[in-house]
């Protein structure tokens, strides 16, 4: 029998799936394409490195294989002040590079040519680690950023920047952001200030250009609660932040938002272990009325997932 | 199950995947649902399993989705090509012995799935959640599989012509396959950026559009005429049905993101191709509808008949619904609020599940030869899912509409989670319904299977009296 009696129907199912499949996939992906990278975007990238769903760099995704934000206030080769301090992008030895390196024709056309005329970004190399930095160039008048490989133009290593960057100027913003789609942050928290709205309470939202490189983009789509696209804007306070994040009934007494106390770790920042089941009950008497104060939220260590959390949150400008 | 993965093909008896299908589909739809109260709680009740990230509502959320979407609906799905596709080409399934496997796998990859992502080891992407080696696993073992069986069952059939049902399970299928190898093609070529985002809602968009709605509405053209015994009322419009929802619903998948930074043309394309749902949906309800001319005392008297003309009606709001609140002119005020979360489950716990719950109360019964143990649990099991999702809907509703006014009149965040929470309970309270129903419904059929009426051969199980 077959389907010989339907070869019409069958023909007509092809066309108009193949039509719809080229509306729907081919049209929106060649103009999109065709949006050049934003300052956003390259600092999305270069911050997060290469990709932070699953992936085999990074298979329970702990938050390795990622790059480090670094807030440079020194020269690495002098040690003496910057001008202005400047944020620089710290790809250690082995540390898998962002889209727009690997791919630098996803940057747009005009960021992609300076990227690597003036950027240097193809002498950088995955073996012996790269600092990146975004910088500014103009092609036909535009002012246009552009990815700067400071390893081939300036000769600074990991190892410098590392050597002159104290803790707290230190960012693992990729780290975090992996904490952020791991612990399933974005279900509650959009990424998107809406375009018709949200401009008074939660910023502007993105532009088309903002988003090049990024993976997984993790707007969300319910939100239950504010959006974080420029939460460290509104509130840059790491104090605030750990005892939020701790138990968020500590500052906001109708907050619905899980606690991340399991976040901490072990042990605190100075290598004692967290007693939670102490911590929780002393909670429970301050809840109940026994107690004046709350107990103290431990301090968290310095390379605990609870860092790198608050690192990416305080990030997000 | 598994002395029939080694047996020879004829020695397993017709309908056995079907079965097995069956059985596991309700599994999930309990398992589904149950983790689902258990996360409404966590929304209304914070603090009541706290401080351990298996127990993390962000660890949780896409477990349920994926439970209820891989497990209950497609595991029923399946089930129902497993029976309705030969019966309705007068013939077996092409591979009994195939099916089995499939069920077997398809169990097998949505268990570890689900662990994987529980352990928020994740894609990031909303829908398409599942890291990427799950993701070939799927299309793998468990939708090519399922195709190979529907369409070869169809070609080898002994009637003329091919009936309604079978073009869309044919399509769906083809459909579904494609859809799930494109949608997550940002994780198989590292795609990135904007392209990544749009994909994931493309995906999210088709996913429900060529594999859930038409797939469910298919199900609704068998289980009515063959319960009913009316003819369908008219082929005509079953056509138009189908041809536009291959040409509608295939092209609004931008609509997710009305007020994300696509280009405008997108956007517009999306909406007006969005608002073209209906003229599927209107095809759909009305030709269920005429078809029941003469016989709405089966909607009182016949269980199947009234799941599924509840979940047809249910597809009028759901359409008018879908249809409009993705225009400019309302998606402002509603986007990514519970009005959404509610337009879901009226989606896929609504017009969907009853849909299929009827499919697979009809095909256990008639495969297994048995007549429902109780009509009672089966009436209790209805009604809770009714009652339970109508308070979800209702009451989600309602925080969604709250949401949006605090959107647009900028109220702080926080006085918006106070207004929600009894909302937030009240959604507690119906998901537990809904599960504690399924709960019902397990043991209902679990006692069918076991001590049902035998049904002869050539009468249908609701012709029988009860006898015990």
């Amino acid at each position: 029998m077959a389907f010989r009696e339907y070869k019409i129907g069958a023909r007509m199912f092809g066309i108009s799936l193949a039509s719809s499949m080229f509306i729907t996939l081919v049209m929106p992906t060649l103009d999109i394409r065709a949006v050049g990278a934003t300052d956003i975007a390259l600092d999305k990238q270069l911050a997060a490195g290469r990709e932070t769903g699953f992936n085999l760099d990074d298979p329970l995704m702990m938050g390795r294989n990622k790059p480090l934000k670094v807030l440079l206030r020194n020269d690495p080769k002098t040690n003496t002040p910057l001008d202005t301090p400047r944020y620089v992008y710290v790809f250690n030895a082995g540390t898998s590079f962002p889209s727009g390196i690997l791919h630098p024709v996803t940057l747009g056309a005009d960021q992609a040519q300076l990227s690597e005329t003036q950027g240097n970004i193809s002498l950088a190399s995955k073996a012996a680690g790269a600092v990146f930095a975004i910088s500014h160039g103009t092609v036909n008048g535009h002012e246009l950023p552009y990815i700067e490989n400071l390893t081939a133009t300036k000769g600074w290593t990991p190892a410098d920047i590392l050597l002159v960057a104290k803790d707290e100027d230190v960012s693992h913003v990729g780290a975090g952001k992996t904490m952020f789609v791991r612990e399933g942050c974005w279900w509650c928290h959009t990424l998107l200030p809406e375009e018709t709205q949200d401009w008074q309470v939660f910023g502007a939202p993105p532009a088309l250009g903002d988003f090049n490189g990024e993976s997984p983009t993790a707007f969300g789509s319910d939100r239950k609660a504010p959006d974080l696209l420029h939460v460290g804007s509104r509130n840059s306070s790491r104090e605030w932040m750990m005892m939020h994040f701790f138990n968020p009934r500590l500052v906001q007494p109708h907050s619905i938002m899980p606690r991340f106390d399991y976040l901490w770790g072990d042990v605190d920042a100075k290598g004692n272990k967290i007693d939670f089941a102490k911590w929780r009950t002393e909670y429970l008497e301050y809840h109940d009325g026994k107690r004046v104060t709350p107990p103290d939220v431990p301090e968290y260590a310095k390379d605990s997932e609870i860092r790198y959390l608050i690192d990416f949150v305080l990030s997000l400008k | 199950m598994f002395k029939y993965m080694f047996a020879r093909g004829e020695d397993i008896p017709s309908g056995s995947a079907a079965i097995y299908f069956g059985f596991s589909s309700i599994v999930w739809f309990v398992i589904g649902t149950g983790l689902g109260s258990f996360n409404a709680s966590k929304l209304a009740f914070p603090d009541m399993v706290t401080g351990n990230e298996w127990f993390a509502f962000g660890h949780m959320r896409q477990v349920h989705v994926h439970a209820v979407i891989f497990g209950w609906i497609s595991m029923a799905f399946a089930m129902a090509m497993m029976y309705i596709t030969p019966a309705l080409g007068n013939t077996k399934l092409w591979s009994e012995k195939l099916g089995v496997w499939n069920c077997f796998l398809w169990n097998l990859g949505l268990t570890l799935g689900l662990t994987v992502l529980w352990a928020g080891i994740t894609s990031g992407r909303e829908y398409s959640d599942f890291p990427w080696f799950i993701d070939l696993y799927i299309a793998a073992f468990m939708a090519i599989p399922l195709g190979i069986n529907v369409w070869m069952t169809i070609i080898k059939r002994r009637t003329q012509g091919i009936y309604t049902t079978n073009w869309f399970f044919a399509a769906a299928v083809f459909m579904v396959i494609i859809v799930f190898l494109v949608g997550n093609s940002p994780e198989f070529f590292h795609l990135t950026g904007l392209t990544e985002g749009y994909l994931t809602w493309w995906f999210a968009h088709n996913v429900l559009g060529l594999w859930i709605t038409p797939v469910a509405a298919a199900i609704a053209y068998y289980t009515i005429p063959k319960v009913t015994g009316n003819p369908l009322y008219s082929h005509r419009i079953g056509h138009l049905h189908f041809w536009s929802v291959v040409v509608f619903y295939s092209t609004p998948a931008a609509h997710h993101l009305m007020s994300a930074p696509l280009p405008e043309w997108l956007k517009s394309f999306a909406s007006v191709e969005g608002v073209l749902i209906l003229v599927p949906a209107i095809a759909f309800v009305s030709n269920l509808l005429l078809t029941m001319q003469g016989k709405w005392y089966m909607f009182v008297e016949n269980l199947e008949v009234r799941f599924t003309i509840t979940g047809v009606l249910m597809a009028i709001p759901l359409n008018m619904q879908g249809g409009f609140q993705q225009t400019r002119a309302i998606n402002w005020y509603i986007h990514g609020t519970g009005w959404i979360v509610a337009h879901a489950h009226l989606a896929l716990l609504g017009f969907s599940t009853f849909l299929e719950a009827a499919a697979v109360y009809f095909g256990l019964q008639t495969i297994m030869r048995r007549k429902l143990y109780s009509l009672t649990l089966g009436n209790v099991h209805f009604w809770m899912l009714l009652i339970g999702f109508t308070i979800y809907w209702v009451s989600m509703t309602i925080a969604g509409l709250i949401q949006g006014a605090g959107k647009i009149y900028e109220v702080p965040y926080i006085d918006v989670v106070i207004a929600e929470h009894p909302y937030m309970i009240a959604r507690w309270i119906g998901g537990t319904m809904v599960f504690t129903g399924n709960i019902l419904w397990l043991i209902n059929m679990w006692l069918t299977a076991r001590e049902g009426t035998v049904v002869p051969s050539g009468r249908m199980p609701h012709e029988l009296a009860y006898e015990r």
